[in-house]
């Protein structure tokens, strides 16, 4: 399958690494990974903080980048629901755009999803050696409602030491500008978080979303924790 | 007027508070949840109660104009409030008339957000809460800091001193039995000897002129039943059309509420009833800017709330800071999106970011109410007013960039590049440990990852063109 | 323009098209159990609220049954409603009809006897409309003790049932008081204290 990547700014600017693990995956599966240039950002941003009108310039350059693409997978959960769940809400009152998203959108998908639910695949050859627990970002289990999908991609990870992690329903925190606006919050929240993940004694914590991880990791590497934070994509690409 | 981050300063530091907010929340969540799983059809009644609000919303003229005329049939009167005044001047015109110097109170939100209290004081008329945690709070002069357990910050020393010295019992013990035996004693008195009650209302039903209380302590039984005159403040998104929907929400609400199958004492009264409670009754109707969110599409479901507290009590940022940094009676998540709407950006344009859309508060609304859609809704009304308000707004311009950049696929790329130059100052070991500007409240706590040697659409370029 | 009529206004500017005919989806109406599922149900319930549940096989036992429990209970004064059937009066101690007490004269009582018109198993619920052999809303608030006399067959299944069996009632103005164990409040440290307000001790006496 011919499969366009759409890395998301985040990624593509602060972790690469989760984008060049991902092609690996998709490649190793045998899928053909295309890479548009002209890619740039959601509009989440824009969207969550009160700028609708900025965000759906986003949407129609979103629009036309992958017009014609047959399948779209995103290595962030909150990317994957801004486009689901905003976009048609940003262009409401523009029926053409609207008559657009209706055929892109059910072709968007996150990157676990895509495995588990369009592929069907839980095993994808990765051999992990380490104690990994997972932290369930809000968007994978509320707004995109992944289940288990996740866990049984980590699951059948060879040589991985799976650990679960207390109140996995809990926000870390992040929620993009909120991190900042209200940042005293944002670090109670946070430090719960941490908690949970130390209690498990855990080398790596993963997820399928880099904000939230990078939440996180800034509170433990200030700690000096001792604990890394990885994209689920990376693990799955190792062997 | 304080933004929402300036309080949570404040209350943050409150560790006794967050202690008993964190286990008052923890409790209800698990019993909320276990009895709500219980049912076979929870889903279809939040879907059932979701329908039932929408409908109703669309013919609310209908419903008021027929709740009028049934009550007023079984010998109520109906009085229509616009605004807050209007209604407090309603009440306290009755209560004059009756030559009360006194009134009892069963616990209303509504009551609140018009600010009776102080209205009643100044006219003269002692208001008292019957509700015990409402007591304490009004006998501390306090404020709330949950729907449901307005006194959850106090502790049952404070409470005990507080009764030793407004009772006139003597001396009390800490134990909660004893302090709630003596509470039982002093009210008594007040109910037996008042000679009018205030409620608000958790639903009416237009078809049968029924007014509905759904409470736990007794109190609302007491004010509802002895005194000789009881008038009941409703906002006019609480009318139900039918007294078959009650039964929708007589499951939701304590369920979701205290996570009790259903709570102690519900009553339920049409008009006066000879020789068997209040021989006067009025009911009052109030607007108070309900018309005014009914009017905006996006946000209108905020009104099918049926102040059940359950988002409150699984919201992680209300966890933390409790419900006086929400400097209103509504707090939470609910609190978030129905304060602004109420008073305006520029009283509470804060609140709508007091979020971090994680959703769990749309996960278990027994109404279903999207609340994080909401919240992005009102997001943009707020920045739009602050927006207007000043001519240079910093967020603005760096939003306005951040699109400018967006914009551009080579824009991007270069910004890239450039910020690895300019990250050389403040970067080491890969990491940014203080940022500038605002967004220093990020690494006042945590580091920031320093931008990568490569991005990703440099090396996916590299790879497809190798040299 | 009345306050009225300018908020039926402001509401009428908000209706754009004509809604939608409303479509509310179905849940249950009635609980799939026989009697005695029902009763046992209903039985569970009480319990869990702390609530003592005597028996009585017919109309005939109910007043012995009661005397018997007002003794254990050192129930000294008891005030029924006036239209309480013979039958169900207790001997001792002599009850009290309320033919318009005062408020003084129910409140000085220890408990109360009536009657009640439905009870609902789910929830372990009692209905009150003041109908016959119920008495007006005061008198099963005032005194400390109520004791509840619940026929086996007035028992619903779940609150649909119940709503469907009060809106005649309703209909014709009755006062409505659902009761699910005695008060309760949780505003002290969170610590739950059974009986606040109203009557703090609630006995069953379920007829067959
Ligand atoms: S918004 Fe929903 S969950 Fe929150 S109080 Fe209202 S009804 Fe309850």
């Amino acid at each position: 399958m011919r499969v366009s990547l759409f890395i998301t700014c985040f990624n593509d600017t602060l972790f690469p690494q989760t984008g060049q693990a991902t092609v690996t995956v998709l490649e190793r599966l045998g899928h053909e990974v295309d890479f548009r240039p002209e890619q740039t950002c959601c509009g989440q941003m824009h969207s969550n903080s009160g700028y609708p009108r900025e965000a759906l310039t986003l949407v129609r350059r979103f629009v036309e980048t992958y017009r014609d693409a047959p399948m779209i997978v995103v290595p962030s959960t909150s990317c994957t629901s801004t486009i689901r769940a905003q976009y048609p809400r940003l262009a409401a009152g523009d029926s053409a755009l609207l008559a657009e998203l209706d055929t892109i959108i059910p072709r968007v998908h996150e990157f676990t999803e895509f495995l588990t639910r369009v592929l069907e695949v839980e095993d994808v050859g990765a051999y992990y050696p380490h104690r990994v627990t997972y932290h369930a970002s809000c968007n994978a289990l509320r707004a995109l409602k992944l289940g288990g999908a996740p866990r049984a991609l980590l699951g059948a990870v060879r040589g991985m030491e799976f650990v679960d992690l207390a109140d996995i329903e809990q926000c870390c925190g992040f929620g993009g500008t909120f991190a900042v606006k209200n940042a005293e919050v944002s670090t109670a929240m946070l430090t719960d978080k941490m908690r949970a993940v130390l209690a498990t004694g855990a080398e790596v914590v993963t997820a399928g979303d880099n904000s939230c991880l990078m939440h996180i990791a800034g509170g433990l590497s200030r700690l000096q924790a001792g604990v890394r934070a990885m994209h689920i994509a990376e693990i799955l690409a190792c062997v | 007027m304080k933004t929402f981050p300036e309080i949570a300063h404040t209350e943050l530091r409150d560790t006794q508070l967050r202690r008993n907010i964190r286990k008052a929340t923890t409790t209800i969540r698990a019993r909320t949840a276990r009895v709500t799983a219980e049912l076979p059809d929870w889903e279809q009644l939040r879907d059932a109660g979701q329908a039932i609000k929408q409908a109703t919303l669309r013919d609310l003229d209908k419903h008021l104009l027929q709740l009028e005329e049934r009550v007023t049939a079984a010998g109520g009167s109906v009085h229509w409030a616009r605004d807050a005044e209007e209604a407090r001047e309603i009440i306290i015109g009755i209560t004059r008339r009756h030559g009360a110097t006194r009134a009892i109170k069963i616990k209303s939100m509504t009551t609140d957000e018009i600010d009776l209290n102080p209205a009643m004081h100044a006219a003269g008329i002692e208001p008292i809460e019957t509700d015990l945690a409402d007591m304490i709070v009004q006998l501390m002069d306090d404020t709330p800091s949950h729907i449901l357990v307005p006194a959850i910050h106090r502790n049952r020393a404070e409470i005990q001193a507080l009764f030793e010295d407004k009772f006139g019992q003597g001396k009390l013990t800490d134990k909660p039995t004893d302090l709630t035996a003596a509470a039982r004693l002093y009210l008594r008195e007040k109910f037996l000897n008042t000679p009018v009650a205030i409620s608000g209302a958790n639903v009416a039903i237009a078809e049968t002129g029924s007014v509905c209380v759904v409470e736990s302590e007794g109190n609302g039984r007491m004010c509802l039943t002895l005194p000789r005159v009881l008038i009941s403040l409703m906002g006019i998104e609480k009318v139900l059309p039918r007294f078959e929907d009650l039964q929708v929400f007589l499951q939701l609400l304590p369920r979701s509420s205290t996570g009790e199958r259903m709570n102690p004492y519900t009553s339920l009264w049409s008009g006066v009833r000879e020789a068997d409670g209040p021989q006067e009754f009025h009911l009052v109707l109030l607007d108070n800017g309900r018309t005014k969110i009914m009017a905006d599409e996006a946000a209108r479901e905020t009104l099918h709330c049926i102040r059940c507290s359950r988002c409150l009590n699984v919201c992680p940022v209300y966890e933390r800071t409790g419900g006086h940094a929400y400097d209103s009676m509504y707090q939470g998540p609910i609190g978030a999106i129905l304060t602004p709407q109420l008073r305006g950006y520029e009283k509470a344009g804060s609140l709508p970011f007091a979020s971090t859309l994680c959703g769990a508060c749309y996960e278990v609304c027994p109404v279903k109410i999207n609340i994080p859609r909401i919240l992005i809704h009102l997001r943009a009304g707020a920045t739009d007013a602050r927006r207007a308000a000043h001519a240079i707004d910093p967020e603005t311009v760096a939003m306005k960039a951040a699109l400018w950049m967006f914009a551009s696929q080579s824009r991007l790329g270069a910004a890239q590049a450039l910020g690895r130059i300019a990250q050389r100052a403040i970067a080491h070991d890969g990491l940014i440990s203080r940022l500038p500007g605002p967004l220093s409240g990020w690494t006042d706590t945590r580091d920031f990852p320093a931008l990568p040697a490569q991005s990703f659409r440099a090396w996916w370029h590299n790879r497809a063109h190798p040299k | 323009m009345s306050a009225r009529d300018e908020m039926i206004a402001r509401i009428r500017a908000t209706q754009t098209a004509a809604p939608p005919p409303a479509h509310i989806p179905a849940y249950r109406t009635h609980m799939q159990a026989n009697r005695e599922t029902l009763v046992q149900h209903f039985i569970e319930r009480l319990a869990d609220y702390h609530v003592s549940v005597l028996r009585a096989r017919g109309d005939g036992e109910i007043g012995e049954v009661a005397s018997r429990q007002l003794a254990t209970r050192n129930i000294a004064s008891l005030v029924i409603p006036s239209d309480m059937p013979a039958s169900w009066r207790p001997t001792t101690p002599a009850p009290r009809e309320d033919t318009g007490l005062s408020l003084q004269d129910l409140d000085a009582a220890a408990g109360a006897m009536t009657g009640c018109l439905l009870a609902i198993a789910e929830t372990g619920t009692i209905v009150l409309d003041s109908g016959p052999g119920q008495g007006r809303r005061a008198l099963t608030l005032l005194p400390d003790y109520h004791l509840c006399v619940v026929r086996e067959s007035a028992i619903v299944g779940i609150m649909p049932e119940a709503i469907a069996a009060l809106h005649p009632h309703v209909l014709r103005g009755a006062p409505i008081t659902f009761f699910s164990g005695p008060s309760a409040t949780a505003d002290i440290e969170l610590d739950r204290v059974e009986g606040v307000h109203g009557p703090r001790t609630l006995d069953v006496l379920l007829v067959a």
